[in-house]
């Protein structure tokens, strides 16, 4: 069976670090992987996403087709929002509750909408809120945040048993590999 | 041992294990990475060429002198590439030659959605196209043997999806190989008429072997299942199909796509009730099924366009995609990609989109996005280089035609050093007056910060000379010529002033860092106090016009309760262009 894992936030949240430990630990643990992102434009402040497919079979597509997600882990509150059309019925959303003003809100083109965690509950089967942005800044430095949400994916993906820290400690600089084992944990303990 | 690469790595990747020696690429998404990784190998000279004819070319003369060598490029690439390849086509290879080609279905980052596939039809040349990592890897060995087996140049065609996904791939050793001898050839290498026309009939020979080996080549190959429905499909649309059609479908996975296997075909479509041909960009195999009198759908079915994704086959062959969670899709924001916080190119395009007497002719780059709000400052961008040599085409119009328009021509350092020295030595050559600004950042920018002839240093961050931009204009001839910095507003006006109703042609160029370069020491020596401040409001001083967000600033927020702009200390570095623009000086350095 496919597990669909997709990752959203804005260029620079770290989103596409995140995304590879993910893929990494799945494929430590022997699952098929296969993950697709798109790049180029994006990185100048506009949305980015990593799509991550996992099976003990075999994956084919490495994108995941709208209404499949298993679950969606958002970086920033308004792109969980953007790609909830890709998740499954009673799928789970991980979102971090930052805000993170767009262009057209900051020159008053649109305002950034107020109700957005009740409209992702009421599509979604189960909604995680994280300040992992505000926990991470508790730890050291906002720059945490995406390993604390990837914290609370493993978590909520029952994906536990991998070697979380080794992988941490083999992709990290070693001046943050203890920063990044507490972020890590107090994402698996927000979930 | 398995690892996890995306499409650019495993290529990159092959090309080590295939006993590569020479890369040669100019950057272009979603192909940059591929040389990216090929440099890190100690074994493979790599470089940046300063576009991708000469990276096609320093591959043809490795290869010559007997190395297997090799130059990757985005589709594009391969339109400024096209005049070598399709001449050294003919000629064949002594060490073995692979040009990589990146093709962009859904055009992500690209300015068409041209299929290269036809260019491998065009020149006669063959071609594979990998599905997933583990082929790129297995494609770039397989087509360096196969090129010097078969005496010709070998093209992989990629696209976007396989550069960019990351899937498992066998890694193995390296296989050397040695540089074969050089002797001279004229028959070979001197494409002359008398010698082309030779080497013509041997390609028709060429390829009638080839075709005989796309039929047992193991990138071609049936996976029989049930006979209902067959799928015809190449690179990631295999893929795509089988999410789709599972096992309810046979499938006929062709990799060696030029020259396609005619039997294999017509035994497949023999066995199946109703063929399907799923692929991206051009009908490139259902036109050739039809000119064997099967028959297929394809695009009659799929779109002729963007990527053939589970989403997009579904919806065309049932009407329908799946079913997705109901919301309310209103509340979704637009999130626009910006010019960043410390931009060099803000100042310049925030004082050129308020002129209303001039025609600003564009150009390939981040600074493309100029021509979007706030700035509305760029009103045309055709491909690399365009900017000057359209631009001249405008303004000798205007001047004949007695309209009062100058003529702004804009593109970046590395732009500049790929097609735009030739586009200005036509400026001076034959009498425009355009203003030509080139936007020197000091680095190639939006492909993620490769070095240029301009910036100092190799792909393998080896010293090199430096081209210096200011001397080579000059030397073509321009006697007008400004160095400003950009975040200098009135040095901005002050340029464009000077230059508006000259006769001749001039040259402005715009010098400062990229906001996101990793500096190098010259970079910190010559440009003082680089990002080393930060400008705040004074919240008492503010009046809430919000002049200074009309520079688009994504550090600016206007705070909807206070009335007032506030400055994301985290995103500002100081540039103070936002502190030139305010009407009553609310706009100060932080004090530290």
């Amino acid at each position: 069976m496919t597990k669909n894992i997709l990752l959203t936030g804005v260029g620079g949240q770290g989103t596409i670090l995140a995304a590879k430990m993910l893929t990494i630990g799945l494929m430590e643990a022997g699952y098929d992987v296969k993950m697709s992102e798109i790049h180029g434009m994006s990185q100048r402040g506009g949305d980015v996403t990593s799509q991550v497919r996992y099976s003990d079979d075999k994956v084919y597509s490495p994108v995941i087709e709208k209404g499949t997600a298993d679950i969606i882990v958002s970086f920033e509150k308004i792109e969980a929002l953007r790609r909830l059309d890709y998740l499954k019925e009673g799928g789970i959303v991980i979102v971090n509750t930052e805000e993170i003003p767009s262009m057209t809100v900051l020159t008053g083109q649109q305002e950034y909408p107020e109700d957005v965690i009740e409209e992702i509950k009421s599509a979604a089967g189960r909604v995680v809120e994280l300040d992992a942005s505000q926990k991470a800044q508790e730890l050291g430095t906002i720059k945490a945040a995406n390993v604390i949400l990837l914290g609370a994916l493993v978590k909520a993906m029952e994906l536990e048993h991998i070697d979380w820290d080794g992988i941490i400690r083999s992709n990290v600089k070693e001046a943050f590999v203890d920063l990044n084992l507490q972020a890590i944990k107090a994402g698996m303990a927000a979930v | 041992m398995k690892q996890l690469m995306t499409g650019d790595e495993a290529i990159a990747r092959g090309a080590y294990e295939a006993g590569v020696r020479h890369a040669s690429a100019y950057p272009g998404t979603p192909s940059t990475e591929i040389l990216e990784n090929v440099a890190k190998y100690d074994e493979i000279y790599a470089e940046w060429a300063p576009n991708e004819k000469v990276a096609m070319e320093s591959a043809i003369g490795g290869a010559m002198a007997g190395a297997r060598s090799m130059a990757s490029m985005k589709h594009v690439g391969v339109n400024v590439a096209a005049d070598p390849l399709m001449t050294y086509a003919y000629m064949g290879v002594n060490g073995g030659t692979v040009l990589i080609t990146a093709d962009e279905p859904g055009m992500f980052s690209s300015q068409n959605e041209q299929d290269n596939r036809n260019y491998a039809k065009m020149g006669k040349f063959p071609m594979l196209e990998p599905a997933d990592s583990q082929e790129c890897l297995d494609m770039m060995k397989a087509a360096f043997d196969l090129s010097e087996e078969y005496n010709v140049l070998f093209m992989i065609r990629m696209v976007t999806r396989v550069c960019h996904s990351k899937s498992l791939v066998e890694i193995g050793e390296r296989k050397e190989v040695g540089v074969k001898e050089w002797h001279p050839d004229p028959m070979k290498y001197v494409a002359l008429p008398a010698h082309s026309r030779i080497l013509r009939v041997q390609i028709e020979e060429r390829m009638e072997k080839l075709a005989a080996y796309s039929e047992d080549c193991p990138f071609n190959y049936a996976e029989m299942g049930d006979s209902e429905i067959g799928v015809i499909a190449s690179g990631p649309s295999y893929y795509y199909a089988k999410e789709v059609f599972g096992d309810k479908a046979s499938y006929l996975k062709l990799g060696f796509t030029n020259p396609l296997p005619a039997n294999l075909i017509k035994d497949f479509c023999g066995k199946v009730d109703k063929v399907y041909v799923i692929e991206e960009d051009d009908p490139y195999i259902e036109e050739f099924c039809k000119t064997l009198g099967l028959t297929v759908h394809g695009k009659d079915t799929f779109p002729p366009y963007g990527e053939m994704t589970p989403d997009v086959l579904r919806k065309s062959l049932t009407g329908e995609t799946l079913p997705e969670v109901s919301y309310d899709r209103s509340k979704v924001i637009g999130r626009p990609p910006t010019l960043c916080a410390g931009c060099p190119h803000r100042g310049l395009f925030y004082k050129l989109g308020k002129r209303k007497d001039i025609m600003i002719s564009g150009d390939i780059g981040c600074y493309t996005l100029a021509a979007g709000e706030p700035y509305n400052a760029m009103n045309s961008t055709v491909c690399m280089g365009a900017s000057i040599s359209v631009g001249h085409g405008a303004q000798q119009v205007f001047n004949r035609a007695g309209v009062k328009r100058k003529v702004v021509t804009v593109l970046g350092d590395s732009t500049f050093f790929h097609t735009g020295v030739e586009s200005l030595i036509n400026t001076v050559y034959n009498g425009s007056n355009t203003i030509n600004i080139i936007l020197d950042n000091r680095i190639t920018g939006m492909t993620g910060h490769q070095q240029n002839p301009g910036s100092g240093f190799t792909v393998k961050m080896d010293p090199s000379p430096v081209i210096e931009i200011e001397g080579l204009v000059k030397a073509l001839g321009i006697k007008h010529v400004k160095v400003i910095d950009p975040n200098d507003l009135d040095a901005v006006d002050a340029a464009l002033d000077a230059f508006m109703d000259l006769d001749e042609p001039s040259v402005i160029i715009t010098r400062w860092p990229c906001v996101l370069k990793k500096f190098s020491q010259a970079d910190l020596e010559e440009f003082d106090g680089l990002f080393q401040t930060k400008d705040v409001v004074d919240q008492d001083k503010c009046i809430g016009c919000k002049q200074c967000q009309k520079t688009g600033c994504p550090a600016l927020n206007f705070d909807k309760k206070t009335k007032k702009v506030t400055i994301h200390s985290a995103d500002c570095v100081g540039c103070g262009v936002c502190a030139q623009v305010c009407p009553v000086d609310a706009i100060v350095k932080e004090e530290k």
